[in-house]
């Protein structure tokens, strides 16, 4: 039980601490790096909390696309973040009241007595022996209860990809490319001649 | 003792965090994109624990939804900040508003 606690709290404060750095850290760079250190620890707290699944699928798509994503463009664009982080420091003190309101705020509703009857680490630590395990529960639900919601998914992530390659797509108009249907079609009036040309008289 | 609103909290921290770095980054949008990513990080730990909760696994059907719209939210972001960039030569987000029309 202590084992459960220490380790939930280290995984937390890291979370914390690195999501405090990738909005406070000055290279955009490092940002992406304490963003992809935040989401490992997220991770490991859903492998506590018991979802396996879900804990392997953020790593796998947050740490090994998006956050890669983030990497490409970070390096490719070749931007002055010094410029970009003017009003910083000037906006900071209004920020940090913001802040400290909207978290008493959000603290005060989950202060309540209302959830902590049952402790959550009784409901990991003590399984139930019929119980099968993450993945197969995901599956079951997943292809029969929310089947729509799952192809929808899937037309999402298809808008998204033909959205992003279209944006992307660039045409450059001088570019010459390759036309085989017109090199099959050419005319014999039009294409070039082979002769032969004795030596030193020239045409 | 871990309760559930360890969870809870630490979920509404990181989504402070999230909120906060949307206010201080007002001119960057690598970093107004990597704050949403944050904050749905936050949506996904709420969702995830009130599953083991209420041992219900919908929660954690919902959590991956969220994922998927997460990340093509992000390809479409980036797909635009770099027309953006490739267009204006810059990513200030005050000139954003030259994408009209």
């Amino acid at each position: 039980m202590y084992l459960y606690s220490i380790t939930f709290y280290i995984f937390s404060l890291v979370a914390v601490l690195s999501a405090l750095m990738v909005i406070s850290a000055r290279n955009p760079v490092h940002s992406v790096l304490f963003l992809i250190l935040s989401f490992v620890n997220a991770s490991g707290l859903f492998v506590l909390l018991g979802a396996e699944f879900l804990a392997m699928i953020l790593v796998v798509v947050y740490v090994g696309a998006v956050a890669v994503l983030f990497l490409f463009v970070v390096m490719m664009l070749d931007i002055n973040f010094v410029k970009l982080r003017e009003g910083f420091l000037q906006y900071l003190p209004f920020g940090a009241l913001l802040g400290i309101v909207l978290i008493i705020e959000l603290g005060i509703l989950f202060l309540t007595k209302s959830f902590s009857e049952n402790s959550l680490s009784q409901f990991v630590q003590s399984p139930q022996i019929n119980e099968v395990e993450n993945t197969k529960l995901i599956g079951q639900v997943l292809y029969t209860d929310y089947f729509y919601l799952f192809q929808i998914s899937g037309l999402i992530l298809l808008v998204a990809m033909v959205g992003s390659i279209t944006l992307t797509l660039r045409d450059r108009g001088q570019v010459k490319r390759q036309n085989i249907s017109s090199q099959n079609f050419i005319d014999e009036k039009n294409a070039i001649e082979k002769k032969k040309i004795k030596l030193g008289e020239g045409i | 003792m871990i309760y559930l609103e360890h969870y809870l909290f630490l979920a509404a921290i990181i989504f402070t965090i999230g909120v906060l770095g949307i206010f201080l980054n007002k001119k960057n949008v690598i970093i107004i994109l990597m704050s949403i990513e944050l904050i749905l990080l936050s949506v996904n730990i709420n969702l995830i624990s009130f599953s083991v909760f209420l041992n219900d696994i919908s929660g954690q059907i919902f959590a991956m939804l969220t994922l998927t719209v997460a990340a093509a939210e992000a390809a479409i972001g980036l797909a635009i900040l770099v027309v953006f960039y490739r267009n204006l030569g810059s990513i200030e987000v005050n000139k954003i508003n030259k994408l009209k029309g």
